[in-house]
C-alpha cells in the first residue's frame, strides 16, 4: 500500500501543470483548463501528455470528457474555444457556458489512430473505478490487451481497492507486465520479485518473457533480473504443478467414488451372492432416468421447489431400480443359482432387453438432467482450480451410502441373514432363514444402490439408453481386483482405479489410460486371483 | 519374459506325465514319506502345528482325529495342493513335495482319493479308468494315443478288482455313492502309484462293501503303502499295521490300534472331560 | 438300451465309445455338404436369374457370411462346450484374423482409392507419407494369410499361458476376455493405431487378382468357406474323438482329479485355446472379403457374447449344435433387422434368457432327447 500512495503522489507531482479543482457537472470538470486546451489544440505529443495527466490524476470524473473526445463530439471553434457538442447545442469546456446556437467557425478534433489507442486505454483504466462489475471486467480485459506505463497509476489505484479475485487478477497482471517493461531496473526487479508469488499460469509466460532470448541475446540485459526471474519462476512452477496435483487427485477421488457407487451394488449380488449380473448397468441407468422423471415432475408440479427435486429423486432412484432388481430376480435369476455362467448370460439378455424397452419409453437420444442451483459452480482453491460442488456433492453422498451399507450389512438381521446364506445356503435354510426372500432382498439392495450411482452420475455426465455399457466393465474390474466378500476391497479397489485413470490420463490420454488399467488389472489377477482382500481357506471354494 | 518361458519349458520337461518310469522313489531307507515341522495356517487359524510324521514303504497306516484336527490339510500338503508355511516333505529321500506341482506329484507316484468322490461324471466307467492310466500324459502323446490291448487288458483286470466289470459302459455320474467311491479307486490302481492317501474311503458303504474294502486294502498293503484317513473305528482296527492321531494340526499319539486305545491323552480328546 | 449307457462300438476288438452327435446328424451334414458345395454353385451361375431355381447373391452373400459364424460357433464349442472354459471375447481373435486379410485387401486396391495414392485412404486422409513397419510384406497373400493364423494365435496362446497358469478359471475368466477385447476396440478405435480408426478397411476391390465383387469370385469364396466349415468340423470331431478329447471334457468335470491323475490341464487348455483362436483367425479372414469392410466393432463385447449365445442355442458339446445355433440366430437377426428392426434386441435378450433357462442342451439336445 505504501509503494501505491507514493506512487499516486508521484504521479500528482508530475502533474506539474495545474492544481486540479473541482468542478461538478461538466465534462471537463475536474481537469485543469490547460489540459483541455493541450488536448484541443496542442500536437500528437502534447494531446498524449495531456490524455496521460487525465489518466494520472485517476478522476473518473473525467470519463466522459474523454469519451466526448473519442466520439466526435469535442470539437475547436477558433483557437481559444473547445467546445462539446450536444445535439444543435455546445458546451464551452473551458467556461462550462452553454453556447446556443452553434458556432460556423467548428473544427473537428484530430482524433488519429494513436490519439484513438491512448485514448481507450485512458478510458479503462478510468473506468476501473466504476462501480459496476461487468465495468471493470471489461476495462481489466481492455487493459490487458495493450497498456501503456501511464496507465499504471490508475490500475494500481484500482488494485488497491479491487475485491473481485478474477478482476484483481487481471489488473495485476496488467500491472507487472507494465512493471517489466520499465526503464527503471527497480521497478523491474521489484515486478520480477512480486510475480513469484502469483499461482496463474498467465505469470509464467511473463516470466519466460524475461528469459527470452532474441537472436542470441537476452530480452532482459541485467544479470540480477534474470536469476531473479528464474526463481520467481520455479516458484510459480511448484504452486502450479502442486494445484494441478491436486486437480488431479480430486478428480482420481471423484472417479473413484462413483466407480464405487457403481460397483457397490455389483460386490454385494457378486460377492455375497455369487451372482454375475451384467444387467447391473442398466439398472444404474434406470436410476438416473428414475432422476430424469422426478426432475420433470417437479418442472411440471412444482417449479418454485425445482431446487429441492434432488431429495425427491435419490429415493425414487433407489425404489426403481430396487424394484426392478427384485423383479429381474424372481422371474430369471433365481433359476439360475449355482450356475454362474448361464447367469452371466441370462442377465445379458435382460440387460439387452431393458436398454431396448429404455429405449422406446424415452427415445435413443440422450435426455437432459439439470443440477438443482446449489450445486452448480464450485470451490475456487487456486487459480483455474475450481473444484466443482456437483463432485464434492457426490463423494459425500457415496461416503454415506458407503456407511449405511456397511450399517446394514454388520448390524441389522437382514444383513446377518445375507452373510448367512453366502457362506452356507443349506446350513442357514436349515435354521429357519427364509434364504428365498433374503435372495430377492439382497439382490434388491445391490440393485438399489445401483440406481443411485445413476442418480449420482446423471448429475455430472449425459444420460442415454447406453449410459449403463460404459460403467459395466469397470464395475466388473474393481470388483475382480477388490477381491470377493468384503466390502473394504471393493472401496480401495474403486478408489485406486478412480486415481490412477485420473493420473495415466493425464500423461497419455484417456484412450491409452483405459487400457492401461485394463492390462494392469488382467496381469494383477495372475499375482493374486483372488484379487486384493480375499478369503483364504476351505471355506470359500471357487 | 525369456525367464518366464524358460521356467515354463522346464516345469513342462519335470511334468512330464509318467514317462512309464521304473519307481523313482528312493525307498533305500525305509521310509517312503516325511513330513517334519510341518506347520499350515489359513487366515490366522493353525490347520497344522509344527506336524512331523514318518511313513514307511509298504506300510498300512491309519490317520484319525476329531474333526479339523488337520487330516484333510495334511493331504493336501502332501499331494502339492496346499504349501507348508514352514517345514519340509519328502518323498523318499530326494523328491522335495513342497517344489513340485500336483500333476507332478500324482506323476512322481502318489495317488490321492477325495472325501468326496471326484469321478468324471460325464464319462464312462471304462473311459474313467482309460484317462487314469498310467501313460505318457503330455498333449501331443495323448491325441494320438490309442487303447491298445495291453492297456485294455489291464483296465478290463482293474474293473474285476473293484467288482464293476457290469457297469463298464455306464456313465460314471450314475453310480451309486459306494460304486464311486470304488472306481476312485481303481483309478487310483490304474496310476501305479508307490503311496495311496484315502480320504475317508468307505464312508457311504454298506456293511458288505467296507468289509470288501477292507480286504482290499489288506491286498493292497505291502506292494503299495497306504495311508487312509477314517472315522470308522472298527474299519480301522482291521486294516492299519500302525495308527496315528492327530489333534489340532499336531501329532498326539501314534502306534498300534491297542496303544492309541489305550493312551491317556487320546481318550480325552475324544471322549472330552 | 438302458438310459446312461454309451453304445459300445468294437475295432480290433478294443472296445470305444462314440463321442459328439450321433450317427443320423452326420448323415445330414453330408447331404448339407452336397447342397453347399454342389447346389449353391450351380443355382447361382449356371442357373439363369429369372428362373425359380436361380439361388441369388444375396443369398450367397448371406450364406457365406453365416458359415463364417458357424466356424466362430465351433471354435467356441471346442473350449466352452468341450472343455468348459467360456470366452467373452473370442470376437476379438475374429476380428484380428479380418484385419490381418483386411491389410492384404487394402493392399491390392493400389491407387484406385479415393486418393489416387498407393497408401489407403484413411493414411492419406492422416497426412502419412508411408507404411508403418507392421504393414510390411502386406502385399504379398502368403504373408498375410500367415498373419491370419499368427496374430490371433500368438495372442491367444501368451494370453492363454498367463491366465491358465494362474488357475483363473470360471466367471473372472470370462470377465477378462471381456476386458481383453473391450480394450483392443479402444485401441483400434484410434485413427492413429494405422487401421482404419472407427471406419476401419472397406471399399475392396480385388483378391489375388480377382475382382472381389464378381459372381464368380463370391461364390469362390463361399465354397471355400464351406470347405472351411466342413473341414473343421471334421477336424473337431477327430479331436474329441481321441483321448485328448477326453481329457478335455473330464477337466470340464472335475479338474482337480484331472490333476491328481497326472494330466497338467495348463497345455490341454492352451492347446485347445489357442487352436480355438486360430479357427476363429481363419473364420474372420474368410468373413471380411464377403462383407467388404471390417471395423472395431466387431471387436465389442457384445458380439462376443453374442457368440456364446449361438453355441448356447444349438447345443453345447455337440459339435453341429453351434453350427445350427449360429445359423438360426443369425438368419433370425437378418429377418428381424429387416422386417421389425425395433423388436430384434427384444428378441435377442428373450432369447438369451429362453436358452439358458429352458433350452440347457439347446436344439441338439432337443434332438437327443428325441432320439433316446
Amino acid at each position: 500500500m505504501d509503494t501505491l500512495k507514493s506512487r499516486i503522489a508521484a504521479a500528482l507531482r508530475r502533474v506539474a501543470v495545474a492544481a486540479l479543482a473541482c468542478w461538478a457537472t461538466q465534462a471537463g470538470a475536474g481537469v485543469a483548463p490547460a489540459t483541455i486546451r493541450d488536448l484541443a489544440f496542442g500536437d500528437s505529443d502534447a494531446r498524449g501528455q495531456a490524455i496521460a495527466a487525465i489518466v494520472a490524476s485517476g478522476d473518473a470524473a473525467a470519463l466522459p470528457l474523454l469519451q466526448a473526445v473519442l466520439d466526435g463530439d469535442v470539437k475547436t471553434a477558433g483557437d481559444d474555444r473547445v467546445l462539446q457538442v450536444k445535439g444543435d447545442e455546445a458546451v464551452d469546456l473551458l467556461t462550462g457556458k452553454t453556447v446556443k446556437p452553434l458556432p460556423d467557425n467548428l473544427d473537428d478534433l484530430v482524433v488519429n489512430n494513436r490519439m484513438r489507442r491512448e485514448l481507450g486505454t485512458a478510458i479503462a483504466a478510468l473506468k476501473l473505478t466504476s462501480t459496476d462489475r461487468a465495468t471493470r471486467l471489461a476495462a481489466a480485459r481492455e487493459l490487458q490487451n495493450g497498456a501503456e506505463e501511464d496507465a499504471l497509476p490508475a490500475i494500481s489505484a484500482a488494485l488497491g481497492k479491487e475485491a473481485d479475485p478474477e478482476i484483481k487478477g487481471m489488473l495485476a497482471l496488467t500491472q507487472a507486465s507494465i512493471q517489466l517493461a520499465s526503464r527503471d531496473k527497480a521497478t523491474r526487479l521489484a515486478a520480477v520479485k512480486a510475480l513469484g508469488n502469483s499461482d496463474s499460469g498467465a505469470t509464467k509466460t511473463l516470466l519466460l518473457g524475461v528469459l527470452e532470448r532474441k537472436n542470441g541475446q537476452y530480452v532482459e540485459p541485467d544479470a540480477e533480473i534474470r536469476s531473479e526471474a528464474e526463481l520467481s519462476l520455479r516458484a510459480v512452477d511448484s504452486r502450479l504443478s502442486k494445484g494441478e496435483l491436486f486437480a488431479r487427485v480430486f478428480s482420481g477421488i471423484s472417479l473413484g467414488t462413483i466407480l464405487l457407487l457403481a460397483a457397490l451394488g455389483l460386490a454385494i449380488t457378486y460377492g455375497l451372492m455369487g451372482v454375475i449380473n451384467m444387467a447391473h448397468g442398466e439398472l444404474i441407468m434406470v436410476g438416473a432416468y428414475a432422476t430424469y422423471v422426478v426432475q420433470n415432475l417437479f418442472r411440471a408440479y412444482a417449479p418454485g421447489a425445482f431446487d429441492a427435486y434432488l431429495l425427491c429423486a435419490i429415493p425414487a432412484a433407489f425404489a426403481v431400480s430396487a424394484i426392478v432388481g427384485m423383479v429381474l430376480e424372481r422371474t430369471v435369476i433365481r433359476w439360475l443359482y449355482g450356475r454362474p455362467l448361464e447367469t452371466l448370460l441370462a442377465t445379458w439378455g435382460l440387460s439387452l432387453i431393458l436398454i431396448q424397452a429404455v429405449r422406446t419409453i424415452f427415445g435413443a437420444q440422450n435426455v437432459q438432467v439439470e443440477n438443482p442451483s446449489w450445486m452448480s459452480g464450485g470451490v475456487e482453491i487456486m487459480t483455474n482450480v475450481v473444484l466443482p460442488w456437483s463432485r464434492i456433492a457426490i463423494i459425500a453422498f457415496s461416503g454415506i451410502v458407503l456407511t449405511l451399507m456397511w450399517l446394514l450389512l454388520t448390524r441389522t438381521r437382514l444383513g446377518l441373514f445375507v452373510r448367512a446364506v453366502t457362506q452356507n445356503r443349506a446350513m442357514a435354510s436349515s435354521l429357519g432363514v427364509p434364504t428365498a426372500r433374503v435372495d430377492m432382498l439382497a439382490f434388491g439392495l445391490g440393485s438399489g444402490v445401483a440406481g443411485l450411482a445413476g442418480c449420482a452420475l446423471s448429475q455430472i455426465g449425459n444420460v442415454g439408453p447406453d449410459l449403463g455399457q460404459s460403467y459395466i466393465v469397470d464395475s466388473f474390474m474393481v470388483v475382480v481386483l477388490g477381491g470377493v466378500g468384503q466390502l473394504a476391497g471393493t472401496v480401495y479397489a474403486a478408489l485406486g482405479l478412480g486415481v490412477v485413470n485420473k493420473f495415466l490420463e493425464a500423461w497419455q490420454g484417456a484412450v491409452l489410460a483405459k487400457i492401461a488399467v485394463l492390462v494392469f488389472i488382467i496381469v494383477f489377477i495372475q499375482k493374486r486371483p483372488q484379487g486384493m482382500f480375499a478369503l483364504k481357506g476351505r471355506t470359500v471354494e471357487a | 519374459m525369456t525367464g518366464l518361458l524358460t521356467s515354463a519349458m522346464a516345469d513342462r520337461g519335470s511334468s512330464l506325465g509318467g514317462r512309464v518310469a521304473t519307481g523313482g522313489v528312493d525307498i533305500s531307507h525305509r521310509g517312503i514319506l516325511y513330513l517334519e515341522s510341518i506347520s499350515v495356517s489359513f487366515d490366522g487359524f493353525k490347520a497344522l502345528n509344527d506336524l512331523s510324521l514318518t511313513i514307511d514303504a509298504g506300510e498300512l497306516r491309519c490317520v484319525i482325529g476329531p474333526n479339523g484336527a488337520g487330516k484333510t490339510t495334511m493331504m493336501d500338503v502332501v499331494t502339492g495342493k496346499t504349501r507348508p508355511d514352514a517345514g519340509t516333505a519328502f518323498f523318499g529321500q530326494t523328491i522335495d513335495l513342497t517344489r513340485l506341482t500336483e500333476p507332478e506329484i500324482a506323476d512322481r507316484g502318489i495317488g490321492r482319493k477325495f472325501q468326496k468322490p471326484t469321478v468324471f461324471a460325464n464319462h464312462t466307467v471304462f473311459e474313467n479308468l482309460e484317462l487314469a492310466r498310467k501313460a505318457d500324459k503330455r498333449v501331443w502323446p495323448t491325441l494320438r494315443a490309442k487303447l491298445d490291448s495291453t492297456a485294455h487288458g489291464r483296465i478290463m483286470a482293474i474293473l474285476e478288482t473293484i467288482k464293476l466289470v457290469p457297469e463298464a459302459g455306464r456313465l460314471a455320474g450314475l453310480l451309486s455313492h459306494g460304486q464311486k467311491q470304488w472306481l476312485e479307486i481303481g483309478m487310483l490302481l490304474m496310476q501305479e502309484p508307490q503311496l495311496l492317501l484315502l480320504d475317508e474311503p468307505v464312508a457311504g458303504m454298506t456293511d458288505d462293501e467296507t468289509m470288501r474294502s477292507a480286504e482290499l486294502f489288506r491286498t493292497l498293503a505291502g506292494d503299495y503303502t497306504l495311508v487312509v484317513v477314517e472315522h470308522d473305528m472298527d474299519f480301522v482296527a482291521r486294516i492299519a499295521d500302525r495308527v496315528t492321531v492327530l489333534h489340532e494340526g499336531h501329532v498326539l499319539a501314534e502306534g498300534s490300534m491297542q496303544q492309541v486305545q489305550e493312551n491317556e491323552q487320546v481318550i480325552e480328546v475324544f471322549l472330552g472331560r | 438300451m438302458t438310459v446312461g449307457f454309451m453304445p459300445l462300438r468294437h475295432a480290433n476288438g478294443v472296445p470305444h465309445f462314440a463321442r459328439g452327435a450321433s450317427g443320423p446328424a452326420w448323415i445330414a451334414l453330408g447331404v448339407a455338404a452336397l447342397v453347399l458345395l454342389v447346389v449353391f454353385p450351380v443355382c447361382n451361375l449356371v442357373v439363369p436369374p429369372g428362373s425359380a431355381l436361380h439361388i441369388s447373391d444375396y443369398w450367397v452373400t448371406l450364406g457365406g457370411k453365416i458359415m463364417c459364424y458357424a466356424i466362430v460357433a465351433l471354435a467356441m464349442d471346442l473350449i466352452w462346450g468341450y472343455t468348459g472354459i467360456l470366452s467373452l471375447g473370442h470376437g476379438l481373435f475374429f476380428a484380428l484374423g479380418g484385419y490381418a486379410m483386411g491389410m492384404y485387401l487394402m493392399r491390392s486396391i493400389g491407387a484406385e482409392g479415393v486418393y489416387h495414392s498407393e497408401l489407403p485412404d484413411f493414411m492419406v486422409f492422416l497426412d502419412w507419407k508411408a507404411y508403418p513397419w507392421y504393414w510390411r510384406f502386406t502385399d504379398r497373400f502368403w504373408y498375410a494369410a500367415l498373419l491370419v493364423v499368427l496374430v490371433p494365435g500368438l495372442l491367444a496362446f501368451v494370453f492363454g499361458y498367463f491366465a491358465f497358469r494362474s488357475r483363473i478359471k470360471g466367471v473372472y475368466f470370462s470377465i477378462i476376455t471381456q476386458a481383453l477385447t473391450y480394450a483392443a476396440m479402444l485401441l483400434f478405435f484410434r485413427n492413429d493405431t494405422g487401421f482404419g480408426g472407427n471406419n476401419g478397411f472397406t471399399d475392396f476391390k480385388r483378391i489375388l487378382g480377382f475382382s472381389i465383387t464378381a459372381p464368380a469370385t463370391r461364390m469362390a469364396l463361399f465354397v471355400i468357406t464351406a470347405a472351411a466349415l466342413l473341414g473343421f468340423l471334421l477336424l473337431g470331431r477327430a479331436i474329441v474323438r481321441s483321448k485328448l478329447g477326453r481329457v478335455l471334457t473330464a477337466i470340464r468335470d472335475a479338474e482337480s482329479r484331472v490333476m491328481f491323475s497326472g494330466y497338467d490341464p495348463l497345455w490341454f487348455k492352451l492347446f485347445v485355446w489357442t487352436l480355438s483362436a486360430v479357427i476363429c483367425g481363419i473364420a474372420g479372414a474368410l468373413y471380411v472379403p464377403q462383407v467388404g469392410i471390417i471395423n472395431p466393432g466387431e471387436m465389442s463385447p457384445a458380439n462376443s457374447i453374442e457368440i456364446a449365445i449361438w453355441a448356447a442355442v444349438g447345443g453345447r458339446g455337440t459339435l453341429i449344435g453351434p453350427v445350427i445355433g449360429a445359423a438360426v440366430v443369425n438368419l433370425g437377426k437378418s429377418w428381424f433387422t429387416q422386417t421389425l428392426p425395433e423388436y430384434w434386441l427384444f428378441a435377442l435378450g428373450l432369447l438369451f434368457i429362453l436358452v439358458t433357462l429352458f433350452l440347457p442342451r439347446g436344439i441338439a439336445g432337443l434332438w437327443k432327447g428325441k432320439a433316446s
